[in-house]
């Protein structure tokens, strides 16, 4: 049930942001959604892209660090409130969010989450345990 | 002015007689008490009796800083243990450091030279000495603070750091002589700017300046910051510690290195042929009147020449021009020697970290800063900003720890580091560009 995700280590300089989009833009891989996580000297890109092995392949050829790293994909009703009803259903089982950032499109009337744990398979079970839906990767890849 | 009027200026013909005879007389000891120069003695084919001249000092063989690690702790020792009063010891390659020994009567050499270097600066009894160099296993504090009260100056034993009551201290106890590195002078001048303090207000008469390289650019800025006159020190552990050789005020033209305990030789570092007056080359030292662990041909790795010329202040001894490089790559980060290869081995030590680093060195207000840069391969690589922070905060802390040098780690990516053909460049120093 988890998403594939791939993560780029980037320094901080000018341009480099631009290069990794252009090269996965020219090897025809389509982003889907994105977050920059940034410190002063280095920046993560995450990425959820249609084709997440080929994204890899052209970004590792063109010399940049990249892994690989599950996260999960959660369908948040789109009121006030929706957000905090999963972060304390988490927070009761003693889930450990590391990071997370809104898929940019919605999934019929719902928004889209996505979310690193510390325990993946415990917060799928957790989640999907409390009736959430949590999205597979295909959905969100074509979507 | 004299410390020791009698040495300091004896005549050339008996500084050399003076230093012939002690020179046999070294090595007649380490040939009987120190293996290791036992060893390389008989492989050089020279005992202390085929010394006649000299000229014999070319036939010594040299020692290299690695002999002083291989010997570690005290295989160099000339002594037994119970005559050592004194262990000093200086920063190492893989965390192991290079240690001396003295006897009572190498404390009070060493007293007698750092004291006859402040009156050659412009010293005097009655002055009030700020002694900024670190206290510790570093010679700097401790060589100049028995140099001080030998002379009966009244030594401040500051030792390095907390800039803030460096300065209040300086300003209420009316220090009138400065001694630390030059860079640490200018970044406390500029830090009493800040709290509206002015150097030049303050009594501070004279600087003596060490244990990193500086320029004759440098002294004029800081003698025109601080008020005082600068003058430019030199020693190193391994011979001594401070005040193997000092700039006289008089002249301030070269450094007089205190002959009448070492002979100073300069050589091509590579062919290792002894050069001639003026020709810039390699100090290489002998001491010769050292008991706890005496040196033969100690190659300093330092840059400079060498002068006999007589000098207006009346010192016989032998003037070296001010550092100008190494002929090994060892850093000065303010005043702490470093090696790349120690860097690299802390760094080899961390798990993931591949042998692609770059050093950094550039002085900003004033003060060195060491940047080391480490490549992120995939096997470093964390999507988590915190592991990748803790990863630079790790190596940062080794670092201090083992080489007392405060570092920033920055994480680069691969291959932003130039890979040369042959040895690669690891040491990027802009400090004397600017």
């Amino acid at each position: 049930m988890h998403v594939e995700q791939i993560s780029i280590f980037i320094e901080n300089k000018f341009g480099r942001l631009a290069e990794v989009t252009r090269i996965l833009g020219d090897a025809g891989v389509n982003i889907r959604t994105l977050s920059l996580a940034d410190t002063s000297d280095f920046g993560i890109l995450r990425l959820i892209v249609n084709d997440t092995e080929k994204a890899r392949t052209v970004l590792k050829e063109r010399g940049f660090t990249v892994s690989k790293t599950e996260v999960v994909a959660v369908e948040i009703p789109d009121r006030p409130g929706g957000l905090a009803d999963i972060l304390q259903v988490l927070d009761a089982d003693g889930i450990n969010v590391e990071y997370m950032y809104a898929f940019v499109e919605r999934c019929g009337e719902n928004a889209v989450m996505i979310f690193r744990f510390d325990e993946t398979q415990k917060a799928i079970a957790t989640l999907t345990g409390k009736s959430f839906n949590v999205l597979p990767g295909e959905r969100l890849y074509s979507m | 002015m004299f410390f020791n009027e009698e040495f300091e200026t004896l005549p050339r013909e008996a500084l050399e007689a003076l230093q012939l005879k002690r020179l046999k007389a070294m090595v007649a000891r380490v040939e009987k008490s120190v293996p290791f120069y036992k060893d390389a003695l008989a492989k050089a084919g020279v005992t202390s009796d085929s010394i006649k001249t000299l000229a014999d000092l070319q036939r010594l063989p040299f020692t290299y800083k690695q002999d002083m690690r291989d010997s570690y702790p005290y295989n160099l020792f000339a002594v037994p243990m119970e005559d050592i009063v004194r262990i000093h010891a200086s920063s190492g390659t893989t965390g192991k450091p290079t240690v001396v020994g003295y006897t009572r009567k190498d404390i009070e050499t060493w007293s007698e030279l750092m004291a006859r270097s402040f009156v050659a600066a412009g010293v005097h009894k009655g002055d009030i000495i700020h002694n900024s160099y670190g206290y510790g296993l570093f010679t700097g504090g401790l060589g100049a603070h028995y140099g001080a009260e030998r002379l009966g100056a009244s030594v401040i034993p500051m030792s390095g750091g907390n800039t803030k009551k460096q300065i209040m201290i300086m300003q209420d106890f009316g220090s009138t002589v400065l001694t630390c590195t030059p860079s640490y002078s200018l970044f406390m001048a500029e830090a009493a700017r800040e709290e509206g303090i002015d150097f030049r207000d303050l009594k501070l008469r004279v600087g003596i300046f060490g244990a990193e390289p500086w320029s004759e650019e440098m002294r004029r800025d800081i003698e025109g910051k601080l008020n005082l006159s600068a003058v430019d020190i030199y020693g190193l552990s391994e011979i001594m510690g401070p005040g193997v050789a000092i700039e006289c005020c008089e002249a301030k033209k070269g450094l007089h290195v205190w002959e009448d305990h070492f002979i100073p030789e300069i050589i091509n570092p590579e062919t290792c042929e002894v050069l001639p007056e003026g020709q810039m080359g390699e100090l290489v030292i002998t001491t010769i009147t050292k008991e706890g662990i005496p040196l033969i041909r100690y190659r300093t790795r330092d840059i400079t020449s060498i002068t006999y010329e007589p000098c207006v202040c009346g010192r016989t001894h032998a003037r070296i021009a001010r550092m100008s490089g190494r002929s090994d790559d060892m850093l000065i980060i303010r005043g702490v020697n470093v090696f790349p290869s120690q860097i690299e081995a802390i760094l080899m030590g961390v798990e993931g970290v591949e042998p692609h680093y770059v050093l950094i060195v550039e002085r900003k207000d004033n003060l060195d800063t060491l940047e080391v840069q480490v490549e992120v391969g995939e096997n470093l690589f964390s999507d988590e900003i915190k592991h990748l922070q803790a990863l630079s905060a790790k190596i940062e802390k080794q670092i201090k720890e083992m080489l007392g040098v405060t570092c920033r780690v920055r994480l680069v990516e691969p291959k932003s580091i130039t890979r040369s053909e042959g040895k690669a460049k690891r040491v990027i120093d802009n400090r004397n560009k600017a």
